[in-house]
């Protein structure tokens, strides 16, 4: 669709990057406000120095290790005869659907010796190198072999060929799932708490609940928010300035499938291990506890069906309502974003919203709590105000799940619509939803996971007497109560695995771990 | 957009209407389940009380739930650390939502008492515990206690080696040997009385010896458990978390014990879970019924003798959980719970501290 772009449209589509600008004001500004001063005064505090390090040590750690395993996974699957490969391509998206504190929850039942930075470094690592197997898979997949085999004709090794032709092509997609892991292990705080490991995330809320507020909060903030911006320049420089680009996709032909020889045994143990460690045992331990009696094996937290119920019920409705409300905000954008590609405006205000990325769920939910008591008193408290903070976490996949749907459905029906008499509005309604509405389902799908397995922000802006899955986890696990948690970590990864899985099949996993991870 | 005529405008209306009146399934069920979630939230106001809890979650859905069989009043829990709760209805100023606010330690709902945010409790709720653990003023009533003591490991330190008092904990001597949880709310009230019995200054000192000293962890849970797996040798917990523990895992693997320190020494401080009714709680004679029902026998007995609570009874005649050292050899310092502070200063001294 071509011509003018619609006034209407074009507010409501500025809708959400208006929402994100105000957050990033209102986090920023209160984190300076008092922070600065405190980050003065204290910033050599060996306090901010153990969590610096704390922080930094596992981001790097974790980085490095979940797109080694990424990568490898990826090159396994996809380019060498390992067995079972159908099996595994498959289990190497599966932990996506694996929340990560419900993982944290299963490592520290089965051991407290998982507690600390190991237990937080194997969580991270098994929970989310799948950001960066996807896409490396993915680039392994529409790598043109002959390049390959230009190498080889030339005299180099088969490994020599990996590292000098395949790598440096697999650089984008690593560097980008890479960015990813680093980004979430940063923001990350379900999973560090429960491993008793101190981050700025925990060391944030544990500020919080100690009723300090203000300067402390503020101040550690303000470093994380840091963090993550380096996070995204480091990011930006690394990826910037190299052409992969190839002329001409030359002729169809399946690449070369290395065989492994002595090494099919060892690739094949690695892979075991893998699944077992990032979904066996979360599966593994949830099944375990759940048949336990909550009196006899572990602080007795009464699970009556009642309450399971009642929990499975609210999750679910903030999981729907959530999906609905992000679909419905991100709607006009989505359209602007499929029919008017490339103007500047519609470019920018679709950038917009992924900056919220970058800041951690529990500085966003704490600036929300601020903001509303001060300047929106009724929203305070409000299921709309966690709606609202659920709608800015989670618009991106929304909006790269829907323009997609909207991208596939011809513009020319559209044409033949408005010829036909129809307002933009009915072509909308007539044509354009109803073509797209099952993408538009997948893309809701993805935001109901993502909501249903949400813990930091659903904690802290909870409207009251509102419990949800994820909130009977936390406070079963952080008092050790693990047969208590068991039921609702149960129903939590079923539900994230059914609508993952709508996901996926409508989209295709790599399009769903792009939503996930981006 | 389009252009319209302006004679066609006067269609625009009738085909609204049509539209609206037979609109898509997905449409109507979107909005009915909208329509759904922010309905329960308002449904049934009159007779439900809201309880800003700073308790445990498990034991308050105990009570609540007895609550409710009892007197078909329906309780809703906002459940919190202690002093995030009472921050949070200082900052909701007159326009809290909350009846009741129970919390786990007295120096949290002082602070509320204070700056005069609570209402009298009814004088035959009050009478049901010994006067000196509830407020002065009658504002808030003590509902349960617990002591502070030190968990450690015998395999890593010898018996006779155990601090005789809390002060001792932050000598150059016991470095890298005690873990502490300075974050925990249940940490607060140990600070508040070292400022009460030895003045702030002291108390600042003892704090940075401690920051020296001693291992961090997030909350007491987390010290017990390792000073029950070895990873350090003593800890400083309330009582509580070690009989918790202990269930947990079995007595039989139960490594970490309790000592106390020397009779009367600070670090002997029994702490009261405490409740009370704000000043502008829109549901006063329903909070004053609940009030009632945490100082009656039942409750009282449900909790002492369930292994979800282990804290000390406050009503006399309800003996405490066997597990946990017997009320009468506790030996606490002589400080009435109601004049222990406020955690202001106390707060103040830990970050100072930098152990916050």
């Amino acid at each position: 669709m071509r011509g003018r772009l619609p006034p209407a449209l074009v507010f409501l589509a500025s809708m959400p990057a208006l929402l994100v600008a105000a957050l990033i004001v209102a986090t920023v500004g209160d984190a300076l406000g008092s922070g600065v001063t405190h980050l003065l005064t204290e910033f050599l505090g060996s306090a901010v120095i153990r969590l610096l390090f704390n922080t930094l040590g596992l981001m790097i750690a974790a980085t490095l290790l979940a797109t080694l395993i990424g990568t490898a996974t990826a090159f396994l699957v996809v380019r060498t005869d390992v067995p079972l490969r159908p099996l595994w391509q498959a289990l190497g998206a599966a932990p996506l659907a694996v929340p990560a504190f419900i993982a944290s929850y299963a490592w520290v039942s089965l051991s407290p010796h998982f507690e600390k930075f190991g237990g937080a470094l194997l969580v991270t690592t098994c929970a989310y190198f799948p950001l960066v197997y996807l896409p490396v898979a993915a680039s392994l997949k529409r790598l043109d072999p002959m390049q390959e085999d230009v190498a080889r004709v030339l005299g180099t090794s088969s490994f020599g060929a990996f590292v000098r032709v395949i790598l440096p092509q697999l650089r984008p997609a690593m560097l980008g799932g890479g960015a990813l892991v680093a980004l979430r292990a940063l923001t990350e705080f379900g999973a560090f708490a429960m491993m008793r490991f101190q981050t700025f995330t925990t060391q944030i809320y544990l500020v919080y609940t100690a009723g300090l507020t203000g300067s402390v909060a503020s101040a550690l903030a303000l470093v994380l928010l840091m963090l993550c911006l380096l996070v995204l320049v480091a990011y930006v420089l690394l990826e910037g300035g190299h052409s992969y680009a190839s002329v001409g996709r030359g002729a169809a032909r399946a690449a070369t499938v290395y065989r492994l020889g002595v090494w099919r045994l060892p690739a094949l143990a690695f892979l075991v291990l893998l699944a077992a460690a990032s979904v066996g045992v979360p599966l593994g331990m949830t099944v375990f506890w759940l048949t336990q009696h909550g009196a006899a094996a572990i602080t007795p937290a009464e699970v009556s069906p009642h309450a399971v119920f009642q929990a499975t019920w609210t999750s679910i409705k903030l999981g729907v309502g959530g999906a609905i409300f992000t679909s419905v905000l991100i709607l006009p954008l989505a359209l602007l974003a499929s029919r008017w590609p490339g103007r500047r405006m519609v470019t920018w205000l679709s950038q917009v919203p992924w900056l919220a990325q970058g800041l951690p769920g529990i500085v966003v939910a704490l600036s929300f709590i601020t903001v509303a008591i001060r300047i929106v008193p009724w929203l305070y408290q409000s299921t709309l105000l966690l709606l609202v903070v659920y709608a800015i976490l989670f618009m991106p996949f929304a909006l790269v799940g829907i323009r997609a749907a909207l991208v596939q459905s011809p513009p020319l029906l559209e044409e033949i619509g408005r010829g036909l008499g129809y307002g933009w509005f009915g072509v909308l309604r007539r044509i354009t939803l109803p073509l797209a509405m099952p993408g538009v389902g997948a893309a809701a799908a993805l935001v109901l996971t993502s909501i249903v397995s949400e813990l930091t922000a659903t904690l802290l802006l909870a409207p009251l007497g509102t419990e949800t899955l994820a909130m009977r986890v936390w406070e079963n696990t952080s008092t050790l109560a693990f047969a208590g948690a068991a039921p609702y970590a149960a129903i939590l990864i079923g539900i994230s695995m059914v609508t993952s899985w709508f996901t996926a099949s409508r989209f295709g996993v790599a399009a769903h771990a792009t939503a996930v991870g981006s | 957009m389009r252009y319209i005529p302006p004679f066609r405008l006067a269609v625009l209306p009738t085909r609204l209407l049509r539209r609206c009146t037979r609109p898509g399934l997905p449409a109507v069920v979107a909005l009915m389940l909208l329509a759904a979630l922010f309905w329960t939230a308002a449904a049934d106001a009159a007779s439900t009380l809201v309880l800003y809890n700073g308790q445990h979650p498990q034991s308050v859905r105990l009570i609540t739930r007895a609550f409710e069989k009892a007197t078909g009043i329906h309780v809703l829990v906002h459940s919190g650390e202690g002093p995030a709760i009472v921050q949070q209805i200082i900052r909701e100023r007159g326009d809290s939502p909350a009846d009741v606010v129970f919390v786990e330690n007295s120096t949290s709902i002082n602070l509320l008492n204070q700056k005069e945010l609570l209402s009298p409790v009814s004088a035959a709720t009050l009478s049901r515990v010994p006067r000196q653990y509830s407020a002065t003023n009658g504002r808030w009533v003590a509902v349960l206690a617990r002591q502070n003591v030190l968990t450690w490991n015998p395999a890593l330190v010898h018996s006779r080696n155990l601090p005789k008092s809390l002060a001792a904990l932050a000598r150059p001597s016991w470095k890298g040997k005690i873990a502490i949880a300075p974050g925990d709310s249940d940490f607060l009230p140990l600070v508040d009385a070292m400022i009460k019995v030895k003045g702030e200054k002291a108390a600042l000192e003892w704090l940075r010896g401690l920051k020296h000293n001693a291992k961090i962890y997030p909350d007491d849970e987390g010290v017990v458990a390792a000073v029950n797996r070895g990873e350090v040798a003593t800890g400083l917990i309330n009582n509580y978390y070690w009989a918790r523990l202990r269930t947990e895992v079995g007595p039989q693997r139960m490594h970490a014990e309790i000592a106390h320190f020397r009779r009367r020494d600070v670090g002997n401080l029994v702490n009261v879970s405490a409740a009370g009714i704000l000043a502008s709680a829109p549901h006063k004679l329903l909070a004053q019924q609940f009030l009632a029902f945490l100082v009656s026998r039942k409750t009282q007995e449900m909790l002492a003798r369930g292994d979800v609570d282990y804290e000390y009874p406050l009503v006399s005649g309800v003996k405490a959980s066997p597990v946990i050292t017997p009320w009468n050899k506790l030996y606490p310092p002589r400080i009435a719970p109601s004049r222990l502070g406020t955690d202001v200063t106390a707060l103040q001294l830990l970050e100072k501290s930098g152990l916050l």
